[in-house]
This record gives C-alpha cells, sequence and structure tokens, in this order.
C-alpha cells in the first residue's frame, strides 16, 4: 500500500512539473517506489527474490539517471531553458 | 445444297470478325475483298441454296439445320437452328443481293475514308444479324439478330464519331428502338411462360391449340410483338429515330434504313402469323399502325428539304404499306412489296448518295437543280426508282406490289373501305412527294455544281437496281404463288362494287394526278410552291408537317424532360450519401485522432498513465 | 516494530509531497533524500538489511549527490523557483490527481487482502548473495550490461559538450548526430539546426 501511494505521488508530479529535474526526480520516486513493493512482496514470502529485483531496478535506476543526467546537460546547453513543454514544441 | 444453309450468316460473320480483328491493318484491297467478298460468297450460297430449295423442295416446304445446342436449362432448350422456307427463303435472298450491291457501291463512296475497314466490319456484322434473324427457328436466336441489327444500326448511323451529331442520332435510333426491343422481349417472356417453347413452329401450333381465337393472352403477346416490330420499323409510334438516322453514311441509310433493318418488324409479323390471326384486335392494330404511319410519313416527306430525309419520310410511308397489307390478311403483298422496295429505295438511296457526294455533300433539293444532263446515270435510274415507288402502271414493280396491297386493304376479310382509301391517298402522297423530288433536283436551272462523277463502283450497283426495279414486279404470280407454302393465302372476300382491275385504274389515275401537280408546283411555277408555304394556314401546315408531326417536341416534353429532371434531382444520390458518409466518418475520426498528436511529453506520459489506470481497472472490475 | 513501520512509511509520503511542490529544485532535492532514507528504514522493518544499506549507499547517496552536482553546475537556483511558481497553477493539478486517486483505489482494492508479515525474518545479505550467483546469475551479467552501456553513453554525451559549448553545424555526420541528438527531427537532414 505504501508502495502504491509513493508510485501515484511520483505519477502525479511527473505529470504536473514542466522542470525536467523535477521530472527525473519524480522518476526515481517512482522506480523507488516500485522497488519497495518489490522487497515487501519478498518479505511476505521469505525469499530472496524480492530484494534482487530492488538491486536491478536500483541498477537501472542508476544507469538511467546518468544518462538522463548527461543529456540533461547537452540540452540546457543546446535550449537554455529546461522546460519541458516547449523543447517538446520545438521538437515539433 | 441446302446444307450450307449455314454459310449464308457465317460468312459475313467471319468477314466482320476479320476485319474487326486485322482490318486497320489490311491494305484498302484486303480490306475491300474481305468485307465486299464475304456478303458476295453469302450472296452466293443463298443463290445455290435457293436453286436446291426450288428444285427439289424438302418434305413440309421448310428445311431446318440445327447447328447446336445454345442453352440447355430445365425445359428450355433454344438451338442456334436455321429455319429455311418460301419466306425466309425469299427474305435472305433480296438481303443478300442488294446488300452485296450495296457493298460494292460503298467501296467507292467511303474510298476517301479512314474508317474504311471499320466501315465493313459493321456492314458485315449487319448482315449476318440480319440473316440470323431471319433464319432462326426459334425466338431467342432472332433476337440475337434483333439486338445485333439494332447495334449495327446505333455503330453505322454514328459512324462519323467525330461529330457529336452523329452520336445523338445514333443514340436516339438506338433508344428508341429500345423501347420496341422491351415489348419484344416480354411478349418472349409472355409467350414461353404460357406456351414452354420459343421454337416458332412449336409455338405456332402450340398456340393455335391452346389459345382460342381472340383470347387476351393472344392478344396481349401479339400487340407486344407488335411493339417490338413498330421500334424497329419506324412506325408509329416510334417512329422518330428514323429521319434523324440519316447522318450516317448514305450506304447505310440504304441498306439498313430502307431494304433491311426495318423490314424486320414485318418479317416477325409475317413468321408469327398464326398468333396474329388468333387475335384479330392485335391484326387490326397493325392495319391501323400502317395506315397511319403511311398517311403522316406522306405527309411529312412532302416538305422536307434534305434529300435524304425525303427518303426516309418514305420509306417509313412504304413500311406503312407493308404492315397496312399485314393488318389485312395479305401476307403475301407483304412481302412482295417488301422485296419491290428494296429494290427501288435502295436504288433510291444510290441515287442520293451520287448525287451528294457530286454535288460536294449538298444535301437541300432546293439547291438542287438541273442534274438531268450533269448526271445521266443517276438521272435514268432514279427516275426508274421514283417511277416503282410511285407506282407508275404496268412498267414498274412497285406498281404491282403497292397495287396488290391496296386492292386487298379493299377486299380481304379484315379489309375495309377506309384502308382502301388511306392507301389511296398515300399513293397520291407518294407520288407527289417523288415527283417533287426528281423535278427539284434534276430539272430546272442548275443549282449547285457538279465536282465529281461517280465510277464504275457506284454506277454498276444503281444499274442493276434499276433494271430489278422495272422487271421485279413480273414475278408477282410466281411469288405469291411460291409464298403460298409459307404464308396462309389470301381471301378475297368481298368485292363491293370494285374490282382489281379497277382499282389498277384508280391507282394509275392517282398517280398521274400526283405528277401532274407535282409538275405545277415543281417545274411550271415554281413561285407557287413558295406561295402555298407563305400562306399563314399552310405555313402551319407546312412546320407541323416538317417536324414529323410533333412526335419529336412531344416526346421530349412527356419523356425526356421529366428524366432530365429526375436524374438532376438525383445527382445527390442518397445512396452515394451513405458511402460518402462513410468516408466522412473516418475523416472525423481521423481529424480527432490527429490531435491527441501533441509533442507534449507530458501529455503522452499522460495518456500512458491514463491507458494502464484505465487496463487495471477494467482487468480488476470486470 | 509496527509502529517503526508506520512512522517511517509516513515520513516517506509527507516528505514526497512536500517535494513535490517546492519551488526551488534543491529544497525538492533535499525533500527527496529525506523521502528516500524512510524508505530505507522501512526496508530495514521489512526484514531486508541488505537492501536498505543499499538503498542508502546507492540511491540516497549516488544518485542523489548526482542530481544535487547537475543543479548547482546548471545554477537552477533562483530564477528557475521563479518559473516554477508560474508554471504551477493550482488547476494543473486537478487531472493528475484524479488519475493518481483512482490508481490509488485500485491499488488499495488489491491489497486489502493482504496482511503485513511483518518481521517474519529477516533475510540475512548471505541468503541474498547465494541467490544472486545462483539462479540469477545471467540477470547480474544482464545489468552488468547495462551499467557498461549507461556509462559509455553518459560518457559520450558529455564529452562534446565540454569542447564545443556553441553548436554548429558541420559536414561531419557523427557530429551532425551528435549534435541533433537533442533535434531528432531534423537529423539525417541538411537542414542547419535551429539554434533558439
Amino acid at each position: 500500500m505504501l508502495a502504491g501511494i509513493l508510485f501515484s505521488l511520483g505519477l502525479t508530479s511527473l505529470l504536473v512539473r514542466r522542470d525536467l529535474i523535477f521530472v527525473l526526480m519524480s522518476l526515481e520516486v517512482m522506480l523507488n517506489a516500485t522497488g519497495v513493493a518489490f522487497v515487501a512482496a519478498g518479505s511476505r514470502w521469505h525469499q530472496a527474490d524480492g530484494q534482487i529485483m530492488f538491486l536491478f531496478i536500483l541498477a537501472v535506476a542508476a544507469a538511467e539517471i546518468a544518462v538522463g543526467l548527461a543529456m540533461v546537460l547537452r540540452i540546457y546547453h543546446r535550449f537554455k531553458s529546461l522546460d519541458v513543454d516547449t523543447l517538446g514544441e520545438m521538437k515539433g | 445444297m441446302t446444307t450450307l444453309l449455314w454459310l449464308i450468316p457465317v460468312l459475313p460473320f467471319a468477314g466482320a470478325l476479320l476485319l474487326a480483328l486485322v482490318g486497320s491493318r489490311l491494305s484498302r484491297r484486303a480490306a475491300t475483298a474481305v468485307g465486299v467478298g464475304s456478303v458476295g460468297l453469302s450472296a452466293l450460297v443463298t443463290i445455290l441454296v435457293a436453286v436446291s430449295f426450288l428444285s427439289a423442295p424438302p418434305p413440309g416446304d421448310s428445311y431446318t439445320q440445327v447447328l447446336w445446342t445454345w442453352i440447355n436449362v430445365a425445359g428450355f432448350q433454344p438451338q442456334i437452328g436455321f429455319y429455311l422456307d418460301a419466306l425466309s427463303l425469299v427474305m435472305v435472298l433480296v438481303v443478300t443481293f442488294v446488300g452485296f450491291l450495296i457493298h460494292i457501291y460503298s467501296v467507292e463512296f467511303m474510298s476517301e475514308d479512314d474508317g474504311f475497314s471499320r466501315f465493313f466490319a459493321y456492314m458485315n456484322l449487319f448482315v449476318a444479324s440480319m440473316i440470323t434473324l431471319l433464319l432462326a427457328n426459334n425466338l431467342l436466336l432472332l433476337t440475337l439478330g434483333w439486338e445485333g441489327v439494332g447495334l449495327c444500326s446505333y455503330l453505322l448511323i454514328g459512324f462519323w464519331y467525330r461529330d457529336p451529331a452523329n452520336g445523338l442520332a445514333a443514340r436516339k435510333a438506338f433508344i428508341v428502338t429500345r423501347v420496341g426491343d422491351t415489348a419484344l422481349l416480354v411478349g418472349l417472356f409472355l409467350l414461353f411462360s404460357r406456351l414452354g417453347t420459343l421454337q416458332i413452329q412449336d409455338l405456332m401450333q402450340r398456340a393455335s391449340q391452346q389459345w382460342p381465337a381472340g383470347s387476351a393472352l393472344a392478344v396481349a403477346a401479339a400487340l407486344l410483338l407488335l411493339g417490338g416490330a413498330v421500334g424497329k420499323s419506324a412506325q408509329l409510334p416510334l417512329q422518330v429515330w428514323l429521319p434523324d438516322a440519316m447522318a450516317g453514311p448514305t450506304p447505310v441509310s440504304a441498306l439498313i434504313h430502307a431494304a433491311t433493318m426495318v423490314t424486320a418488324g414485318v418479317y416477325l409479323i409475317a413468321r408469327t402469323h398464326v398468333l396474329f390471326a388468333l387475335a384479330p384486335a392485335a391484326q387490326f392494330a397493325v392495319a391501323i399502325v400502317g395506315a397511319a404511319t403511311l398517311l403522316l410519313a406522306g405527309f411529312s416527306a412532302l416538305t422536307q428539304h434534305d434529300i435524304k430525309r425525303v427518303l426516309a419520310y418514305s420509306t417509313m410511308s412504304q413500311i406503312g404499306y407493308m404492315f397496312l397489307a399485314l393488318g389485312v390478311g395479305a401476307w403475301q403483298a407483304a412481302i412482295f412489296h417488301f422485296m419491290t422496295h428494296a429494290f427501288f429505295k435502295a436504288l433510291l438511296f444510290l441515287g442520293a448518295g451520287i448525287i451528294i457526294s457530286a454535288l460536294h455533300e449538298e444535301h437541300s433539293i432546293f439547291r438542287m437543280g438541273g442534274l438531268r444532263k450533269e448526271l445521266p446515270v443517276a438521272f435514268w435510274t432514279f427516275l426508274a426508282a421514283g417511277c416503282s415507288l410511285a407506282g407508275l402502271p404496268f412498267i414498274t414493280a412497285g406498281f404491282f406490289s403497292k397495287d396488290l396491297i391496296i386492292w386487298s386493304a379493299w377486299s380481304t376479310p379484315h379489309g375495309h373501305p377506309g384502308f382502301w382509301l388511306a392507301a389511296m391517298a398515300g399513293a397520291l402522297l407518294t407520288s407527289l412527294y417523288t415527283f417533287r423530288l426528281i423535278f427539284r433536283v434534276f430539272f430546272g436551272p442548275l443549282g449547285t455544281p457538279v465536282t465529281k462523277r461517280p465510277g464504275y463502283a457506284m454506277r454498276i450497283p444503281v444499274v442493276v437496281l434499276a433494271f430489278l426495279s422495272i422487271v421485279g414486279g413480273y414475278v408477282k404470280q410466281p411469288l405469291v404463288d411460291f409464298l403460298h407454302s409459307a404464308l396462309p393465302p389470301t381471301i378475297e372476300a368481298h368485292t363491293g362494287g370494285l374490282t382489281e382491275i379497277g382499282s389498277e385504274g384508280i391507282a394509275a389515275l392517282i398517280f398521274l394526278i400526283g405528277l401532274y401537280l407535282a409538275y405545277l408546283f415543281h417545274l411550271q411555277t415554281r413561285s407557287l410552291a413558295d406561295a402555298l408555304v407563305r400562306n399563314p394556314a399552310g405555313h402551319v401546315m407546312h412546320q407541323w408537317w416538317f417536324a414529323d408531326w410533333g412526335f419529336d417536341w412531344m416526346y421530349d416534353k412527356a419523356f425526356i424532360q421529366p428524366f432530365v429532371w429526375v436524374a438532376r434531382i438525383n445527382k445527390s444520390d442518397f445512396v452515394d450519401a451513405f458511402y460518402t458518409g462513410v468516408a466522412r466518418l473516418t475523416e472525423l475520426f481521423y481529424r480527432g485522432l490527429s490531435r491527441t498528436e501533441t509533442g507534449h511529453v507530458r501529455w503522452y506520459a499522460a495518456g500512458m498513465a491514463a491507458g494502464s489506470v484505465l487496463f487495471i481497472a477494467l482487468v480488476l472490475f470486470l | 516494530m509496527e509502529l517503526a513501520f508506520y512512522i517511517a512509511g509516513a515520513v516517506a509520503v509527507i516528505s514526497t509531497v512536500l517535494m513535490l511542490t517546492r519551488m526551488n529544485v534543491v529544497h525538492a532535492l533535499l525533500y527527496l533524500i529525506v523521502s528516500l532514507l524512510s524508505v530505507a528504514v522501512v526496508f530495514y522493518v521489512l526484514g531486508a538489511p541488505f537492501v536498505a544499506a543499499l538503498e542508502v549507499i546507492v540511491y540516497a547517496g549516488a544518485i542523489m549527490v548526482l542530481l544535487l552536482f547537475v543543479v548547482m553546475m546548471l545554477n537552477l537556483g533562483g530564477r528557475a523557483a521563479g518559473m516554477e511558481r508560474q508554471w504551477l497553477t493550482p488547476g494543473i493539478w486537478t487531472g493528475p490527481v484524479l488519475l493518481a486517486g483512482v490508481l490509488i483505489t485500485e491499488v488499495v482494492y488489491l491489497a486489502r487482502g493482504a496482511t503485513a508479515g511483518l518481521g517474519a525474518g529477516a533475510i540475512a545479505p548471505k541468503e541474498v548473495g547465494i541467490a544472486l550467483f545462483g539462479p540469477y546469475v545471467i540477470g547480474v551479467e544482464l545489468v552488468s550490461m547495462l551499467l557498461l552501456a549507461g556509462l559509455v553513453g553518459a560518457y559520450h554525451l558529455g564529452v562534446h559538450q565540454a569542447e564545443k559549448p556553441e553548436i554548429q553545424h558541420d559536414a561531419d555526420t557523427h557530429e551532425r548526430w551528435a549534435d541533433a541528438s537533442g533535434d531528432l527531427v531534423l537529423a539525417g537532414t541538411d537542414q542547419p539546426s535551429r539554434t533558439p
């Protein structure tokens, strides 16, 4: 349940926020929330699998944020703004 | 020899096929050889068959040759079969022989035309269809020939297709005859559904057995067949197409619209005479149609100034005579008149063709004149044909055949003095308009000068036909006797104060009166004719008769305008709206969906989220 | 134990909410860190000490720090806050909140049957290790490849940026791909990229 709540919060913020950094942050929140869900499930059935899934998710999150931030840097230097809507329009 | 019967229609058909497929690659000579040769060979075969038939008549006076069964459906097996008896033999002889002569003529007439091989392909196809029609042993095959001649008529009237007026005339001909064709088909349906066969001989037998005289079914069937005949033969009320059909080349008019196709109706009625005999009301209708048409056309012919239109109305009138003969039960007279008419009418048209091409496409008789010395061949042959048409006593064939009809109109059981009177009046008109034509074109001061003289190919056929127009009448008695084997004899029921000789005498007198009047108005004091036309009453009549007694106008108002109106309303078709509605619905969806492609990332993310939420909800709660 | 769970959970939720609503990026980041830490506590309570440690070290430690670095580098402090204030109108919250509400309902509905088997026994790190190198070894390999890809990608994206702060159009397709990364539509065409 906690996971669910956290996930929804993350989703909401993702949709609301226009700043790219915030978008990435809320993505992190969502990923974290799913991790919670997995771990809880693992603990419920007393298996290590939940934690392993969490590990994988963590790794994914790490990779994703690395690449994402690099792109953020590029975008900022290119467009001088991090507004998602404007960036989208430029892409057409 | 009679086994060669099948060659008669097949030869021209093969010629047509050959010319249609490779005609454009053949040289003029080769195309001529194929086109004229096929009809020539067909004529030759006909003569052979005729000789064999006459010398050794087959049993029952008829010979049937079945090629194969065309359709084989439960209870309905029409064949490709040919039926030769006196009636069909006479008609096929005339068609092939006259057709052959006209083909020879056409070689020179169409020599400068680009569509030379196309012309002969169509003409050959026409001859093949006509012969199929004449020789068919069942009504379905007859209808095939019927439709074939209709098609060729359309193709040939609109032969010079680059001029839209020709196309219009061709379409008019086709549509009007189509009305008749529909009546014919309905008649066939009726006959088949009631009597179970379309074989002509069987049909006649069953009809006479099963239907009492005067029964409604017989009358209905006969009237429907009459409808078909009326369309094809350009009688009242479907006569409006024939004058406009003169837009085609002159040989076409000669072959199709004088000698052959227009007589298909006559043939049909003669063939199914048993049916008509069973339906006196229908037969009476035939006579009425014939009498009315011959008078109407005669008046109209008197006012025309296009030489071919005069001849067209004349054709209409003469076929009216044939219908009259059929209507009063003078079957042999009708066929005899068909034969003589074929000779002199074809000749008249060919002569007109010579004149028209000599005068460089001049059609109006009021601009012609004095061609007696310039075109002697044309003059003498035209004169012979004209006298035959008008009925110059004893010398010409037309006199014999027409007088037979006039006398039968008086004397047969179905005859009536009214018919006799109408026929006589028609004869007066015939004489009048014929000599009006002759005096205007050949006598008097020179009108349009002659630029071209006809060659041999044009001169020989007209001379041959002129000869036939004169001597053709002498075969009257043998012909009538010969036809007795196929058609019931004409009974002389009542004479009531008139003999045949007497009737002939009166007819001769009428001929002379017409000649004199024409001389008066159109040669001696031509101003008299103009005065008559300018006179107010005369003017009205003139205009009215000129416009074919207003039939064109009437049909336009009654049928064409409403049809066009309906078509115009129907342009916003509601069925169409259904299909465009489908298209528009798709377009609507497209526009709606394309609005979701905003390019905004958040919008897409929201879409995804919403979608997945919805999906989960569906899975959970349904 | 249960109490700890609920408290930690509450902290996590509250801090996340606060994080969402901050104008200033740095503030939001800090709240996020708090949230992550409380989630780590949750993990510990759930009997996964290894994961809890991992969360703190990797997630809160490395990832958040990275985010902070970027924020500092791009100097998104005051100016961005002003823009955020402009953008975040109350009306904008309605749609997503609705959506989230539906989602929460679904989750609650799903989760209502489950009881929290808290403290059913901690799962030792040793167990996790054995499982990792046992049945899940393929997963480990894949993840390592993924990390490698991420590394290379991030490096590649980052390296040109230092050399060319101004993007100019070149005939070099490699360059064009690189500087068209922010402009997918024009990639591969001959048009000069539009600079704002």
